[in-house]
């Protein structure tokens, strides 16, 4: 099999992950979509793996080896994402990316109030 | 123990006297009056038996090198010749005095102890610079004389004249010393040492560079010191202090002590004839305008302020013509009478209530209230106004001699023209100087109306310090003509029969041309009330005095001057009245020269701090703030943006990554 058939398919996986992660606004799927594009880096480990394996002696197999870790490392990941997506919804009832803006800079007067104190910083 | 050690204990035993009253002031004041008179009086003793073992006859030298400090050597020296023995008797005996005095007068001041921990500390610095062989020791009393000064004029520092006055006092004195410093350096540099022998030595041999030079340069330090025209000034306003410290200072040792630096290093001025032509000229102005000033002046202290401007002037005249020994000679007379008229007029302000000219001369009886003041310092005035046998006679007759001397051609290096310059200055100032003598006596002691008011006796310490100056101011002139050329240069200090009946005569007609001018006013003085007395005047005199200076703004509209018609000054000095009243304008002038361009110069370099350098402090403050906040504006706390610009930045770090390898 060619390389760029796995290839291919790898950059579609990998650009429909990386739009679900932009577009999306509910959680799961966003992390559904960081899902998918870590399984288009897997792909992509395997293929390039077994390419180089028959090009060279490449006998360790690392790409293998290295796609065996993210496997687990993703599961270990969608297991804390999922852990905190539930959390978040029994808190604020939504899991809504675009209404989780906790950390935002406060915009207007509150501005003024942070440069004033900063003021006061600075003279003192 | 020997002489030099005797020498050595002289003003080391006021400087302890202070120092111990600084320290014990506070914990111990039981210890302070004695530790304020006892150090003075035993240095008076040390240098009595100092002028004794020196005898008049070869100086006594002695110098160590604590360490060597480069180029020039710095030596601790004394150099004890007739002059210094002399002087240094004359500074321990008038510094005890006024001790005692204080202890009367300030008896109830807060800060009588560090008051006269000062004086203690000033009386030794003028010891020093009298016995100093080395002119950087030397000029290390001088300066703390200067800082002594400032802080006892500024004594009274809750009012503004005192405040002024101590900061004028010390700027131009220091004014003065700037190139006075400078002058020092150019004649050790040529003579390669600071030992007064030494440069001496140098000057004796010829080896003076530039004697014109440095003569001028150590003439400024010495009118800054010595309140001579154009640095005098200070001198006047300086009268806000203490009356004690006016006595000590400003009339007795530290003006004197440019007068005595001059005496010192006579040879460095004689060897330019430019220099004594200039300070001819400088002693005459000083002369001729403060005997002026003196005679408009409505404050007694001022009176007696120029006066001392006056007598200095007297002997930087003589020092002019070369003769130094009649310069040091007025300096002992003067700085014993001078010291009676200071103190004997702390008497009368005490007594009176008021320092005003006028309002004593509208006050009965005044001289029968404090008997010991009316007649000792009778006998001042006569011996500032040259009256034979008064001691002032002898020592300003001896002033004018030398000037004749010079001017009939027989001296030898001294220009015809200063001594022309002196002779003529000194009989106009002769007459001036008895006019505004009989003037304050009129006034004060012949005062009709109301009888001035009874606090009692004045307290006996007071008094009697009067007696002990009256002694010398009496008797020191006629005993002392005939021998002091044996301490001194050995010039004959007679006075000559020319111009002893010169300068008499003019005194005379000076006296009593006033006192003719005084019974054609005095009866206008009953028309015109005027007078301001202290609110306390059965406090001690220090307080009485501080309200005195402080009420005579208020009462007459101006520090020196009263608009009062019976003066008699009024009448002799006519539209000159205005004009010598406040000092010739010079104070006006310096204003506008010297005052304001500063003022305005402080004015700009606020405005360049304040708004051009704050500017660009403020402005590498604000840029980065500025920027910082266009960077939160990033921060929406949506994180699918911030993933975006993630994206964004890989995006193009990897298309560089690719032109960058593709272009190599």
């Amino acid at each position: 099999m060619h390389l760029a058939y796995p290839a291919v398919l790898s950059a579609l996986l990998f650009s429909t992950g990386l739009y679900g992660v932009l577009a999306r606004r509910n959680a799961i799927l966003v992390l559904m979509s960081v899902e998918l594009m870590l399984n288009a880096v897997n792909l992509n480990l395997v293929a390039f793996d077994v390419w180089l394996s028959r090009t060279t002696r490449e006998t360790l197999h690392s790409g293998q080896a290295l796609t065996l870790f993210t496997i687990a490392i993703a599961a270990a990941e969608i297991g804390i994402g999922l852990a905190i997506v539930l959390a978040v919804h029994r808190n604020r009832g939504t899991a809504d990316i675009d209404k989780l803006r906790d950390t935002a800079e406060p915009n207007g007067p509150d501005e003024a109030t942070l440069t004033e104190d900063e003021k006061a910083e600075a003279t003192a | 123990m020997t002489t030099t050690t005797l020498a050595v204990l002289v003003p080391l035993l006021p400087f302890l006297g202070a120092a111990a009253g600084l320290l014990l002031g506070r914990t111990a004041p039981g210890f302070v009056r004695p530790l304020a008179v006892l150090p003075p009086l035993t240095a008076l003793v040390l240098a009595v038996v100092v002028a004794v073992r020196q005898g008049g006859d070869r100086a006594v030298d002695a110098a160590t090198e604590l360490t060597p400090t480069g180029s020039v050597p710095v030596e601790l020296a004394l150099h004890i010749d007739g002059f210094a023995a002399l002087v240094a008797v004359l500074v321990a005996l008038v510094a005890t005095c006024v001790q005692i005095y204080s202890t009367g007068y300030l008896r109830d001041d807060p800060r009588y102890p560090s008051y006269a921990a000062l004086v203690s500390l000033f009386t030794s610095a003028m010891l020093l610079v009298v016995y100093s062989g080395d002119l950087m020791v030397l000029l290390v009393g001088w300066e703390i004389m200067g800082i002594c000064s400032y802080f006892l004029v500024g004594h009274y520092w809750e009012t503004p004249e005192a405040r002024a006055a101590s900061l004028k006092a010390f700027l131009v004195t220091k004014l003065g010393d700037v190139p006075f410093l400078i002058g020092l350096f150019a004649l050790a540099t040529d003579a390669g040492s600071f030992r007064i022998t030494k440069i001496l030595g140098t000057v004796a041999s010829g080896g003076l560079d530039h004697p014109t030079l440095v003569a001028l340069l150590l003439l400024a330090g010495v009118a800054g010191k010595s309140a001579q025209f154009p640095l005098h000034t200070w001198l006047p306003d300086a009268m806000a202090g203490p009356t004690p410290v006016s006595a000590l200072i400003h009339a007795a040792t530290m003006v004197a002590a440019g007068v005595y630096f001059i005496a010192r290093l006579l040879p460095v001025f004689a060897a330019s004839s430019a220099a004594l032509v200039v300070l001819a000229v400088m002693a005459a102005v000083t002369m001729a305008g403060s005997a002026l000033a003196a005679l408009a002046q409505d404050d007694i202290k001022r009176v007696l302020a120029y006066s001392t401007i006056g007598q200095l002037g007297y002997m930087t005249g003589a020092l002019a013509v070369g003769d130094r020994g009649a310069a040091v000679f007025h300096l002992l007379t003067h700085g014993a009478f001078k010291a009676l008229l200071f103190l004997a007029a702390g008497v009368i302000i005490h007594a009176s209530g008021t320092n005003s000219l006028a309002a004593m001369s509208r006050m009965g009886n005044l001289r029968a209230r404090i008997p010991d003041a009316y007649w000792t310092m009778t006998v001042a005035l006569l011996a500032l106004a040259a009256i034979p046998p008064f001691s002032g006679f002898f020592s300003k007759e001896s002033a004018l001699g030398a000037a004749e001397h010079v001017v009939t051609g027989h001296a030898e290096g001294i220009p015809g023209a200063a001594g022309w310059i002196v002779l003529v200055a000194g009989l106009v100032s002769a007459l001036l100087t008895a006019a505004y003598a009989t003037r304050l006596w009129v006034l004060a002691f012949r005062g009709r109306g109301a009888d001035a008011p009874d606090h009692g006796r004045q307290p006996i310490a007071m008094t009697a310090v009067l007696w002990v100056l009256a002694v010398p101011s009496l008797a020191l002139g006629g005993l002392a003509y005939g021998r002091l050329p044996d301490w001194f240069d050995g010039h004959d200090l007679t006075p000559t029969l020319t111009t002893s009946v010169l300068g008499t005569g003019m005194a005379l007609v000076g006296g009593l041309v006033t006192y003719g001018a005084w019974r054609q006013t005095t009866a206008l003085a009953a028309r015109v009330p005027l007078g301001a007395v202290a609110a306390h005047p059965d406090a001690d005199g220090g307080l009485v005095e501080a309200e005195a200076i402080a009420t005579h703004t208020p009462a007459y509209g101006d520090m020196a001057g009263a608009p009062d018609p019976a003066d008699p000054g009024r009448l002799l000095l006519g539209p000159l009245h205005r004009h010598a009243a406040v000092g010739f304008h010079l104070d006006a002038l310096y204003t506008t020269l010297f005052v304001r361009p500063v003022q305005a110069g402080a004015t700009l370099v606020r405005f360049l701090d304040r708004e051009v350098v704050d500017t660009y402090v403020r402005g590498a403050g604000a840029v980065p703030r500025l920027l910082g906040s266009a960077v939160r504006r990033a921060q929406t706390g949506n994180v699918q943006t911030y993933v975006s610009a993630l994206l964004a930045g890989t995006v193009v770090l990897v298309v560089a990554v690719l032109l960058v390898a593709a272009g190599a």
